[in-house]
């Protein structure tokens, strides 16, 4: 049996993480080289409030409250903090704040911590610039004292306190004496004129350490003593362990201990590559009496039957029977939706380490307040006992929003039967994540519109089929009804309903959410409708939408810069879809080429943001990219199906995802605005489905309204 | 068995059968290669044999025993340097997991044709997945990086 190999960087880790209170805000900047940054490290000497800590070498440590996965959450919000303080950039780094919801809380949502629905930057936006500024009052003030002139004679400038005597200091040599310092009740935020840093390409402060590898993934992590665990999980929802003959896999190399955790067989050891190997040499009995044995074509088959019948109202407005009765053309279309799996690049893991009084937790925690209540309970621990480390994560897209807390109880359930204080990672391959579900919903739409005689549209019904994701199943949640019900055409008579029924594959939200689903058959069928008007799709738009400045600002500059009134060649299409979510107001124009053989390429998307003041122009773009990336993955390939229960899809080579050659020209153009800001990690995603679909309409006259669309 | 890593002689006693990911990352504490698919699907796991690129994932470390192996962790090579720098200036990572793997496949591809093409961009990277869908950046880091090399990598 292998022991654990003790070297120099768990050596480090394990100095670094005992290192008292300290230790338990080493979010993520325990890298490979085994070294923390000096402030992270040393006591800080300035620690005006839960978000700044300022040590004697004038480093700035900025207390990241929102996860970093991607969207360059640790950036924007440094920039908010480091604008204020008036700080220069190179001297900021960031950590990963611990649990803790009456600090760390997102306003979005009370006193509940954690990303999501792209509200990090919209909910923090005020309080991190206070939390600089605030900082900046309390150095000013201790200047003042210590110079004798008075405050307001003094200025900050790139991390530089000054007076115009030439008297100057930087933050390290006053942060002892801006501690004794009151914290100020009120604090002046800047001018927008004034900001130095907001509005600024500024480099990402998680750049360097991720492209060189030493960034500190879950997966990554190393303890001494550090056990291994995977989980041979059933291959059904629903089903329980039977049986399991632990001793054929016993004796393999490396194996420790093998026992059932209720809906799965745990296999803890030295190494990864010595649990899965017997894991694949395990044979487990399942218990599937209670299992689920459906197929997605069943599934959609009475999801189709159950759209016949009216659904549970989301929003009604006017009278749409009796305008369907005088309209002069009805138009109708369905859309249907599979499963889809987020497959971020780093499959899920959590490592922990219990003690009868204490449980420590390390990995990519996004619902931070809702998994810590979870450890509690499966504990039988106090809230302040858990402890939660937030580390990078390989990307989320919503799974990582775990509304069970999954994958982390697991972890838990497996640590509570190994010794006190053993430290363990609980790692899944990308099987265990492609087939644990949480999938985005399925979802069949039906949609009916009626047009009077000129072609203008009287009446709107939407019925969609589909799982809630948190709601009960009793109401159009949002989940369920963002971008339906929320549809912004001025339509006198409308009808937004639904049918929820309850299914045992767990789900979950999916990059963009309702929008994602929504988006795709509003925007696809008011294109059908414009046609149907005779019409052209962005003009039929826009005078549907002469109350909806933001959304027609979107509009109009995508089309502009797409060009959208220049002819194509044959065999390719331009398509336009609008979407509002999460607050951003979003337009995206995709470009086609459809081969004769029906194969096509997106050649070109056209972008324009309204996400209200732009933090970083630089971040933005790349979240346009990504969120159409993303959303255009899906929109060509992405499906999970089930086949008599069991997900038909375990790795990539099933479950395709978009790849460099597939990936389009993407021209992103940002709306000027000093609106309050709003998210940009989520909205890019929702209208790239339907933009595709409307220009592959426009290339070839034939309609492509289910997902995925080849 | 004896490996050769980054110009070192390394030392691994253990199942010959297992991938060279998980003696990189495990054993030899060599992290910044990334499990991601454990099937050769994604390039998360791309390191260098000999200069060219192989999925670490599925390479048996017995198979690589008299072989020169090159992870992102190389610190003496021009070309994986200007590729990391290219990287750094164009701000190509987000969640960062599969960086390390498409910067080893950027190297590789510079190694073997200076100056690329898109085409023989798309050839050499299609096979690196970026669920962040970084990929702008990341070609226009190649093209940036093939430019500082001088077309010479």
């Amino acid at each position: 049996m292998n022991g654990p190999i003790e070297n120099f960087s768990r050596r480090d880790f394990l100095k670094t993480s005992s290192a008292g209170a300290a230790g338990l805000l080493l979010g993520v900047h325990f890298t490979s080289h085994g070294a923390a940054p000096a402030s992270a490290s040393s006591a800080a000497a300035f620690v005006p409030n839960a978000f700044v800590k300022i040590g004697i070498d004038s480093r700035v440590t900025v207390i990241a409250k929102h996860i970093e996965f991607g969207q360059g959450v640790f950036t924007g919000l440094a920039t908010l903090i480091a604008d204020e303080l008036d700080a220069d950039w190179q001297q900021i780094n960031v950590q990963g704040a611990p649990a803790n919801g009456e600090l760390y809380g997102n306003l979005n949502w009370g006193k509940s911590q954690g990303t999501g629905g792209s509200s990090s930057i919209n909910n923090a936006y005020t309080q991190m610039r206070r939390a600089g500024a605030s900082a900046r009052a309390m150095l000013i003030n201790a200047a003042a004292k210590q110079w004798q002139v008075p405050a307001t004679e003094i200025t900050v400038d790139d991390g530089v306190i000054a007076h115009r005597s030439g008297l100057h200091a930087r933050f390290g040599e006053l942060a002892k004496a801006a501690a004794e310092e009151s914290i100020p009740k009120n604090v002046t935020l800047k001018d927008p004129a004034q900001f130095k840093l907001i509005g600024k390409d500024l480099p990402r402060v998680d750049v360097v350490e991720k492209t060189l590898g030493t960034a500190t993934y879950t997966q990554d992590l190393k303890m001494p003593g550090m056990k291994i665990a995977v989980v041979a999980h059933p291959p059904l929802y629903g089903a329980k362990v039977d049986s399991f003959d632990a001793s054929t896999v016993a004796k393999m190399p490396g194996i420790e201990r093998v026992f059932s955790i209720g809906d799965g067989v745990a296999i803890v050891g030295a190494s990864f590559w010595q649990v899965n190997k017997a894991r694949a040499a395990l044979e487990v009995s399942w218990d599937n009496s209670n299992a689920y044995t459906a197929s997605s074509a069943k599934i959609f088959k009475e999801y189709r039957e159950l759209a016949n019948d009216p659904g549970v109202v989301g929003r009604l407005e006017g009278d749409p029977d009796a305008a369907f009765e005088n309209a002069a053309q009805i138009v109708e279309a369905s859309y249907e939706f599979p499963f889809l799996a987020h497959a971020s690049m780093e499959p899920m893991n959590c490592v922990v380490r219990l003690s009868k009084k204490q449980c420590e937790m390390w990995y990519g925690a996004q619902s931070i307040s809702r998994d810590q209540r979870a450890a509690a309970a499966e504990l039988g621990l106090a809230i302040e006992q858990v402890t939660i480390n937030m580390l990078y994560a390989g990307g989320s897209f919503g799974r990582r929003a775990s509304i069970k807390s999954d994958y982390p109880l697991e972890a838990l359930k497996i640590a509570q039967q190994l010794p006190e204080g053993t430290p363990l990672k609980l790692v899944w391959t990308r099987e265990d994540d492609m087939r644990a579900g949480f999938f985005r919903p399925l979802n069949y739409h039906a949609l009916k519109a009626g047009l009077d005689a000129d072609g203008n549209l009287i009446a709107w019904q939407h019925r969609m089929v589909g799982q809630t994701i948190f709601g009960d199943g009793n109401s159009v949640d949002v989940s369920i009804g963002e971008g339906a019900t929320t549809l912004p055409y001025a339509i006198d008579n409308l009808r937004v309903d639904a049918h929820i029924p309850k299914l045992p594959v767990p789900v979950l939200w999916w990059r963009s959410v309702g929008h994602s689903q929504n988006g795709h058959s509003t925007e696809s069928f008011i294109d059908e409708l414009a046609h149907a008007a005779g019409r052209d799709p962005l003009a039929f738009r826009l005078d549907l939408l002469k109350h909806e400045p933001r959304y027609t600002g979107v509009l109009k500059l995508a089309a502009e810069k797409a060009g959208w009134e220049k002819p194509l060649a044959k065999g390719k299409g331009r398509g336009i879809a609008v979407q509002r979510a999460f607050k951003t107001y979003i337009a995206e124009v995709a470009e086609v080429s459809v081969a004769e053989d029906g194969s096509f390429s997106v050649d070109r998307v056209t972008v324009a943001v309204d996400c209200g003041l732009a933090i970083n122009p630089s971040i933005i773009e790349a979240q346009m990219q990504s969120g159409i990336g993303y959303g255009l993955s899906a929109a060509r390939f992405g499906a999970i199906t089930l086949k008599d229960g069991y997900v038909e899809q375990g790795n990539f080579d099933g479950y395709r995802v978009l790849r460099i050659n597939e990936m389009p020209e993407i021209d992103v153009h940002i709306v000027p605005s000093s609106e309050h800001p709003t998210g940009v990690g989520e909205p890019g995603t929702a209208p790239i489905a339907p933009a595709v679909a409307n220009a592959l309409f426009a290339a070839t006259g034939q309609r492509y309204r289910n997902l995925p669309l080849g | 068995m004896k490996l050769r890593i980054n110009g070192t002689e390394r030392d691994f006693q253990g199942d010959g059968e297992t991938p060279l990911l998980w003696v990189l990352r495990d054993e030899l504490n060599l992290t910044g290669t990334k499990y991601g698919c454990g099937q050769a699907q994604c390039g998360a796991c791309t390191v260098h044999m000999n200069g060219k690129p192989i999925r670490s994932c599925i390479t048996p470390v017995n198979a690589i025993t008299d072989q020169s192996i090159t992870t992102i962790e190389e610190q003496n090579s021009p070309t994986i340097s200007a590729v990391r720098d290219a990287w750094i200036n164009a701000q190509v990572a987000q969640c960062g997991y599969c960086q390390p793997g498409q910067v080893m496949s950027a190297a590789a591809l510079l190694s073997a044709t200076p100056k690329p093409t898109d085409a023989q961009i798309n050839a050499a990277m299609s096979g690196n997945i970026c669920r962040c869908a970084t990929y702008a950046r990341i070609r226009a880091a190649i093209h940036a990086a093939a430019e500082d090399l001088g077309g010479q990598a």
